[in-house]
């Protein structure tokens, strides 16, 4: 094993559930949050929603990513690199909060995943 | 001579912009969120601050991938907030005070902390959303304010060790501005949560409850943890209680509690408040 598998088996087994967004990942993500960072801007936002396809390949997306935008799905998203900060832009296009966005990692239906959180507090 | 009056540190959710927009705050999800800030109000009120050092974590509005600082101070004479993409109104600009910014950036860097220093810097929720809880209503707001940003977006991150020590050295650095302002200390971030991954919807009571004790009882207490040890104990988004350590840190010696407050859930967090002064 390299020393990069290493790290990267490493960092996946560490906290289960959980991607640690260090330089690998800024790495592999970096087209992908680049895309989800402009939709800070209406404009950009509009424009993604009128020509999708165009508007991935003009921030270079790989297939992976590009698949993964497709499918709206946030498991793939973050294993394709993105970050969370960044990808709750990307969620925010479609109205969804983070308890959709939870929901959708965790299989969970939203009201059961609301539920898990307020069972958290007692 | 400036002086710290006290910190307060509390939750920056993106929600509650969205809560205090539509008015909502008296709903029963939001209530007991909202109602944990009128004693905070009225300390401020008590202790009058001219200037509110705010320090805080950038969600990706003023910083990018392609430049990340690790510390960033703003230095600007007004600071402007935009959109994040989730169509939350834009909050009004906040004053600044650039000579306080240029003062503790000569200080911290005297102390090498090697910091980027932003005389345009956008202020996201993590600014806004606290200073809109604590300053309500749409009048100008009655403080200038100094953006801190620590970062939370790409690991490495800063330890909790050196956040703690930044926060010390920001308090002498308050304390040796020669103007006579009243300095109150803002921390934004946290409690435990986790937004992304299997494991989103993480949150951690106990090790929460811990720490905002052991910001009075043992400040240095969370210091021990690495940032992954964080990520572990409180999340991937729990790591933002660096923030409250900068802010614990600036007050030089023990600290009271003033007031505190903890609410699960606001959206996907856990929220904490503390106020804290000076027990000396």
């Amino acid at each position: 094993m390299t020393a990069v598998e290493h790290e990267a088996v490493q960092h996946e087994s560490e906290i289960a559930g959980t991607t640690i967004f260090d330089g690998r990942q800024a790495r592999r993500g970096y087209a992908l949050n680049k895309m989800c960072y402009s939709f800070n801007e209406a404009a950009n936002r509009e424009a993604f929603l009128r020509d999708e396809d165009a508007y991935c390949a003009r921030y270079g997306l790989d297939a992976e990513q590009r698949e993964a935008i497709r499918h709206r799905d946030v498991l793939e998203l973050i294993a394709a690199g993105g970050n969370a900060y960044y990808l709750a832009k990307f969620a925010g296009i479609f109205g969804l909060d983070m308890q959709d966005i939870g929901a959708q990692q965790t299989g969970m239906t939203k009201e059961q995943f609301q539920d898990k959180l307020a069972q958290a507090g007692r | 001579m400036a002086r710290i009056a006290g910190a307060i540190t509390t939750s920056h959710v993106p929600a509650i912009g969205r809560a205090i927009a539509d008015g909502v705050q008296e709903d029963p999800y939001w209530r007991p969120f909202f109602e944990g800030f009128p004693p905070a109000r009225e300390w401020l009120a008590a202790k009058r601050p001219d200037v509110v050092v705010v320090v805080y974590n950038d969600h990706g509005l003023n910083f990018f991938l392609d430049k990340m600082p690790t510390f960033a101070v703003g230095a600007a004479d007004e600071y402007r907030s935009a959109d994040e993409g989730w169509g939350i109104p834009v909050a009004p600009p906040l004053p600044g005070d650039a000579a306080l910014s240029w003062h503790l950036i000569e200080s911290l860097v005297a102390e090498e902390f090697d910091l980027t220093t932003c005389q345009e810097m956008l202020v996201d929720h993590a600014v806004t959303v606290p200073m809109a809880l604590l300053w309500p209503g749409t009048g100008p707001c009655p403080v200038r304010i100094v953006p801190v940003c620590v970062n939370t977006v790409q690991f490495p991150l800063p330890s909790a060790s050196r956040c703690y020590k930044l926060g010390e050295a920001i308090g002498r650095a308050i304390e040796s501005y020669e103007e006579d302002l009243n300095v109150v200390v803002l921390g934004t971030g946290g409690l435990s949560h986790q937004l992304d991954g299997k494991r989103a919807g993480f949150i951690n009571k106990e090790f929460d409850l811990r720490f905002m004790d052991s910001l009075i009882e043992d400040p240095e207490w969370a210091t021990q943890y690495s940032s992954r040890e964080l990520v572990a104990l409180t999340g991937t988004q729990g790591v933002e209680l660096l923030m409250w350590l900068v802010a614990r840190a600036t007050l030089p010696g023990p600290a009271r509690k003033v007031w505190s407050r903890y609410h699960i859930p606001i959206s996907n967090t856990a929220s904490g408040l503390m106020v804290m002064e000076r027990a000396a």
